[in-house]
């Protein structure tokens, strides 16, 4: 469904991506950790064509992103939902408006067919009665949710999650990662989540893979990540300072 | 830090993916139209209130001197000159910058590092077409129509201070007024005022569009929306003016 074939990215001398090679099944769950920093934003841009590879390619269904003008990779992102670290919800139109915006501008359905699919959708996520708020007025975890409902809202079979329970406390974290599970299941969608929370990696994933130094350095299903013995991986998962992932700018 | 050159070379692609925006359907009428009221309507205030009293302070000045030879008749005419082929356009267009350029360098901004661009480009939706598209267009139409407007207050500003303030005759303000105005002065001034309103907006949102780092980004993309925009205005000014002269 998705593949990054050694996919480079540089942002002046700073080389983020050094040959990123990564499948993702359809309907598989691909959860890919890695340190602050290490560029796992960068990649999953990569996949919805927010930014292309300085070398490499990026094979989504039968397609290579970089060969698409700027209409084909319009027409390919409406196959797609994201949701986003911040949330990014527009703060000049209310949530309705937020969660319709995909289907106002590209569906020649009425504002008040859009509001009731809108309103479907925040049901989803089990928001009840905010369609009219704006942004301003939701909570962290309500933001994350009326994201989510406008990620759904045109029906994608691919769904990317950058940082989905950034920011959240355990328990509204637990609950979004029941959401994207919950997505999964009913939608039968294929997804991509970044993250460095262990703890919704093993929850969520089917497979996770490690993004360090530019590259995959393990992929597996969550139980053999679990007991993988290297070092590098075992440094991450069990959260611990010391070990060979040399922390940026950190003397010890 | 960005390089003049690559900053540059930026500028020039955005304009032209701002042109390529605005042939090609759909075309963004209920943006178009927010910002036309944001840039047009919602400036209304400061621009009249700015044009009042520079039309006075005009009249006044022009008083004082032409006295000193006796020609306050022509207080009229130099008035309406000023206010029409330059004070009226580049007046109009300083205060709208800081009014409307530097919002619209702070709103895209803080879109950009709120991540809300990306969000429109995930949802399919050309983000110079959908956000600089209607602010340039608006910028083009509304800044000339505040000029016509500056111009008439500022005349009639002029007009209140010779004829009620000073006691000059009614008459003669109106006649030095018609008697030395042109068509072609009329049209210098418009032709600025949408050439500062395209530059304007294009360097706002340029300003905005590729803000980085934050809070302190957005701070100084919006200060060097206002910066540049004024200055270009200025700059400009007088390269239009000779070229229309």
């Amino acid at each position: 469904m998705i593949e990054l074939r050694d996919v480079h990215k540089s942002f002046g001398e700073n080389h983020v991506l050094r040959g990123v090679n990564l499948k993702v099944r359809k309907g598989e769950s691909v959860v890919v950790i890695g340190g602050s920093g290490s560029g796992k934003s960068v990649l999953l841009k990569h996949i919805i064509g927010l930014l292309k590879p300085d070398r490499g390619s990026v094979i989504v269904g039968s397609t290579d992103l970089s060969q698409l003008d700027e209409e084909g990779l319009n027409e390919i992102r409406k196959r797609f939902g994201m949701l986003f670290q911040s949330s990014a919800l527009f703060d000049s139109m209310t949530v309705w408006e937020n969660v319709g915006f995909g289907l106002k501008r590209h569906t020649r359905l009425s504002d008040s067919e859009i509001k009731k699919i809108a309103i479907q959708k925040l049901g989803m996520v089990g928001l009840v009665g905010v369609e009219d708020l704006m942004p301003s007025e939701l909570s962290g975890g309500m933001r994350k949710r009326v994201g989510l409902a406008r990620a759904i809202a045109m029906e994608p079979e691919i769904l990317l999650y950058d940082e989905p329970t950034t920011g959240l406390d355990p328990i509204m974290a637990d609950a979004v990662n029941d959401l994207i599970i919950k997505m999964r299941e009913t939608l039968h969608v294929t997804s991509v989540t970044i993250t460095h929370d262990m703890k919704s990696a093993y929850k969520i994933a089917d497979t996770i893979a490690m993004l360090y130094n530019g590259v995959i350095v393990a992929s597996g299903p969550p139980g053999e990540i679990r007991n993988t013995p290297d070092p590098v991986v075992r440094q991450f998962i069990e959260g611990r300072a010391e070990g060979p992932i040399v922390l940026e700018g950190i003397i010890r | 830090m960005e390089k003049p050159a690559e900053g540059l070379g930026r500028f020039i692609l955005l304009f032209c993916a701002v042109l390529k925006g605005m042939a090609r359907p759909p075309f963004e009428a209920r943006n178009i139209i927010r910002q036309m009221l944001e840039i047009g309507v919602n400036s209304l205030p400061v621009v009249l209130i700015t044009a009042v009293f520079t039309g006075m302070v005009l009249a006044l000045q022009g008083y004082t001197g032409f006295k000193r030879f006796g020609a306050e008749g022509l207080v009229g005419s130099v008035v309406a000159l000023s206010m029409t082929r330059e004070l009226g356009p580049v007046l109009s267009a300083l205060i709208v910058t800081g009014r409307a350029g530097a919002a619209m360098a702070a709103e895209l901004g803080t879109m950009r590092v709120t991540e809300q661009i990306d969000a429109l480009e995930t949802l399919a939706t050309n983000p110079v077409k959908y956000l600089i598209v209607p602010r340039f267009l608006s910028g083009m139409v509304m800044l000339p129509a505040l000029t016509v407007v500056t111009d008439i207050i500022g005349i009639l500003g002029g007009y209140f201070v010779t004829v009620t303030l000073l006691g000059t005759s009614s008459k003669s303000y109106l006649r030095a007024t018609w008697n030395f105005l042109q068509v072609q002065d009329i049209y210098v001034g418009l032709t600025k005022a949408c050439f500062f309103g395209a530059a304007f907006t294009l360097i706002s949102c340029y300003k905005g569009f590729y803000t980085r780092g934050g809070a302190e980004g957005v701070g100084r993309a919006t200060t060097g929306a206002v910066v540049f925009s004024s200055m270009t205005i200025l700059i400009s000014d007088y390269f239009l003016s000779a070229w229309l002269f």
